[in-house]
């Protein structure tokens, strides 16, 4: 056993608090009263390889492992959770995905412009009546039409770059992580063979980013509608098998799992060190009401909830390193992590008092931020059903959702 | 990182599952109703060495460490409360404070005994109105000549009533208090004046030993000073910090076992056309007991590594003992639950497990002392000095 972080994690660990010490922190605030993306951070961010984090250096990419890429989402989250959702999602859910799934020709196609910033990635799998169960997708990924040819064959239409087979997409699919941003998306749809997986890029003729959800929290974070309609796609933007879909988007979602909870490690750390400082400065009734045992109280439940979940997400990270992990760990640590970081953010606001639910201190938006953490990337409900599957599995009782 | 078991720890816990289901499980009952834990039980766990399992080889230990120790507290958790209890107060701080502040001589004389598990210990600290405040004990310790004459009585001593060597925290000068007026000695239970008083009449944890001890004028050797004159109370809580872990490594145990029979039994009742396991509500009972038990578990051994590493870990253990404890009581209180009225049976163990479960709440410092400590230790990192 070693709990330690070696070398290598530890450095990078002290280069993404810098970054985001100077990079992120100075202009949460505005973006998020202002409700814009983040771009500046990311294109920043491009610049020091943390959107090709995980990419191998073939592809630009910064070569990291899992932990310390759930180290990077961590850091960011203590200061903007937006900024590590849209990165996450980018990052873990694209352009992972490309990299485990994809063809030669699309990981060079794609990747060195993600790693770049030149093209952020978003994921299209929700719809208006399939979120937890994607497998109620309505979005549908058809033939093309054949056209007659000169010579009594039949061939399907030209797309770009003429190739031939592809698929067209038909749907709509909402809350589009990134969506407004993006330049590449990964859309799931139903094919003949099953669910099937695209890369579509945004300028794709047929594709429609649509109206942005307003949110309570994530304000830098951009949900769109995305609409489909002949969405024409050739044979080499699709990504893995016809009817792979379903796996590509579990593998992408367990994995962010993780680097959801990581998140959750980052903003509630930083809940208690708001609340910390608070606590040794605000007098009341003559003293630091540090020197109260309610607050000590608070205090310390926080910090224990922290720690026991700490080595969870490191360990699922480490996990995913190894090639390991089973649903089980990963919907672990993403309900757990989840309702941490939300119990802990919220008992620090409540330190705060007033102080806490004002927007001038950044510990009222971490509250609306912290929200979406049980909803994003599966709902905790999803969650427990998917531990509740393991625990019966180990005793031959199969749970349907 | 690594988060795999050495296979040296591996082995050692099917040596100690396998003793715990063979030769502990089909006791429980017997355990809690007798309200004693068999002396055969904890001697066969010293004849293969479980009782020094932490202690060097050379003290009569097996040298695996605090990690073994924690997986050792896991599995007696897991299957009797009772046993657990009986085996952490011998070896976790009866034996544990003589081996933090032991000299070579007593190590030999009495650590390497209690490790073979040729003798018990327990650690006397409490008394009635010393309990949270431990700083403020009342038993004396008089010097005469090359001995000290020890005078009062101790509370809630586990295993108190068999103990064959205690070791016993006394003021030694009522002027300075805990900082040097408080000293630690080695007391053999055949020294005249050493007697077993009432014994205590508990809920849960039966079969596990609390009682009365009266110091009437026990004369103990100097060469029986544990540590340093006056530096007692620092021992003993050095030693309570070790045990704080260890109670939540066996609370992980109970918290595993009520998971067990949670999922068991949801797979075997039927209600509505079908077996529990297919309610979402009992999925979801089941759901989040195991994600604090895996949460539990991870803090846990990594406190368990920093010992064996020699990093400072007292306000993590204090967080194992607080997250053990209630992540335990939790559990059971929702497997209670799942089995409905059979929870309450008194001959399922579930019922007796619940009863268990309350005490770790409660002793080695209550969870307000642990909240205590934890947030002493936050505060201090930003120049805050706070008082219980």
């Amino acid at each position: 056993m070693d709990f330690t972080l070696n070398e290598e994690q530890e450095m990078f660990l002290a280069m993404f608090r810098d970054f985001s010490t100077k990079e992120v922190a100075p202009n949460v605030e505005e973006l998020d009263h202002e409700e814009k993306p983040p771009l500046d951070v990311l294109r920043k961010a491009a610049q020091q390889g943390f959107l090709g984090a995980t990419l191998p250096e073939q592809y630009f990419g910064a070569e990291l492992d899992y932990v310390s890429y759930c180290l990077l989402v961590e850091t960011l989250a203590r200061d903007s959770l937006s900024v590590a959702v849209t990165l996450a999602t980018h990052v873990g859910l694209v352009a992972m995905s490309i990299l485990e799934r994809g063809t030669d020709a699309q990981k060079e196609e794609w990747l060195p412009a993600m790693a770049a910033g030149e093209m952020i990635g978003a994921f299209a799998l929700t719809e208006p009546d399939a979120g937890s169960d994607v497998a109620a997708l309505q979005t549908r990924s058809t033939l093309p039409q054949l056209l007659p040819s000169r010579d009594g064959s039949q061939t399907s239409p030209p797309v770009g770059g003429g190739l031939e087979g592809g698929a067209v997409l038909d749907g709509v699919k909402t809350w589009v992580t990134n969506g407004q941003i993006a330049g590449l998306f990964l859309v799931f749809a139903q094919g003949p063979e099953g669910v099937d997986a695209f890369l579509v890029p945004a300028d794709a003729p047929g594709l429609t980013v649509g109206y942005r959800e307003p949110t309570l929290g994530l304000r830098s974070v951009t949900f769109n509608t995305v609409y489909l309609e002949g969405c024409r796609v050739s044979e080499a933007n699709r990504l893995g098998e016809p009817g792979a879909g379903l796996a590509i988007a579990q593998q992408a979602q367990d994995r962010t799992a993780v680097a959801l909870a990581a998140a959750g490690l980052g903003v509630a750390g930083a809940s208690i060190d708001a609340a910390v400082q608070f606590a040794t400065e605000r007098v009341q009734f003559g003293v630091p009401i540090a020197q109260k045992q309610a607050i000590q109280s608070y205090m310390a439940e926080a910090v224990t909830e922290l720690e026991a979940l700490r080595y969870l997400v490191y360990r699922a990270a480490w996990l995913v390193d190894q090639g390991q992990g089973a649903p089980f760990d990963f919907s672990v640590v993403k309900a757990h992590g989840a309702r941490v970081a939300y119990g802990v953010t919220n008992r620090m606001l409540q330190v705060l008092g007033g102080y806490g639910y004002m927007e001038d201190y950044p510990l009222a938006r971490r509250y609306r931020d912290v929200r979406a953490l049980s909803i994003v990337g599966g709902p905790t409900a999803l969650h427990q059903v998917r531990i509740a599957q393991h625990v019966f599995a180990e005793r031959d009782v199969e749970i349907i959702p | 990182m690594d988060f795999t078991f050495s296979p040296e720890h591996q082995a050692l816990r099917r040596l100690i599952r396998e003793f715990a289901q063979n030769e502990v499980a089909p006791l429980a009952a017997e355990i809690d109703r007798e309200g004693c834990v068999p002396f055969e039980t904890l001697r066969k766990l010293g004849r293969i060495g479980l009782l020094g399992v932490c202690f060097p080889q050379e003290y009569g230990g097996m040298g695996a460490g605090e990690i073994g120790y924690c997986i050792l507290m896991e599995e007696l958790g897991r299957v009797c409360t009772s046993t657990a209890t009986t085996v952490g107060a011998h070896i976790g701080i009866g034996a544990m404070v003589i081996y933090l502040d032991g000299n070579e001589e007593q190590k030999r004389k009495y650590l390497t005994p209690l490790a073979r598990g040729e003798k018990f210990g327990a650690f006397v600290l409490t008394e009635a109105n010393a309990g949270s405040d431990a700083a403020a004990i009342r038993t004396r310790a008089v010097r005469e000549g090359d001995s000290y004459i020890l005078d009062g009585t101790k509370t809630f001593n586990t295993n108190g009533s068999f103990a064959d060597i205690v070791t016993v925290l006394a003021v030694t000068d009522p002027t300075l208090g805990a900082r040097g007026g408080i000293t630690a000695f080695i007391v053999e239970s055949d020294m005249p004046g050493f007697q077993v008083g009432t014994h205590e009449n508990k809920m849960g944890i039966r079969g596990s030993s609390t009682a009365e001890l009266i110091f009437e004028e026990v004369r103990v050797p100097q060469e029986n000073v544990l540590g340093k004159v006056g530096e007692g109370f620092i021992s003993f809580m050095k030693t309570l910090d070790m045990g704080r872990l260890t109670l939540g490594a066996a609370c992980l145990g109970g918290a595993q076992a009520a998971l067990d029979w949670a999922t068991r039994w949801a797979r075997t009742r039927r209600q509505f056309g079908a077996e529990l396991a297919h309610k979402q509500s009992v999925q979801w009972m089941i759901a989040d007991m195991a994600t604090e038990v895996e949460a539990l578990r991870s803090l846990v051994y990594r406190v368990g590594w920093m010992v064996d590493t020699g990093q400072p870990f007292a306000q993590l253990a204090a967080m194992c003992k607080l997250y053990g404890s209630e992540v335990a009581s939790r559990a059971i209180d929702v497997a209670l639950q799942i089995h409905g009225g059979l929870g309450l049976s008194r001959d399922f163990p579930i019922e007796c497990f619940f009863r268990d479960a309350r005490i770790a709440e409660i002793f080695e410092g209550t969870n307000e002392i642990q909240r205590i400590v934890i947030a002493s230790t936050i505060f201090r990192q930003h120049g805050v000095r706070i008082r219980p």
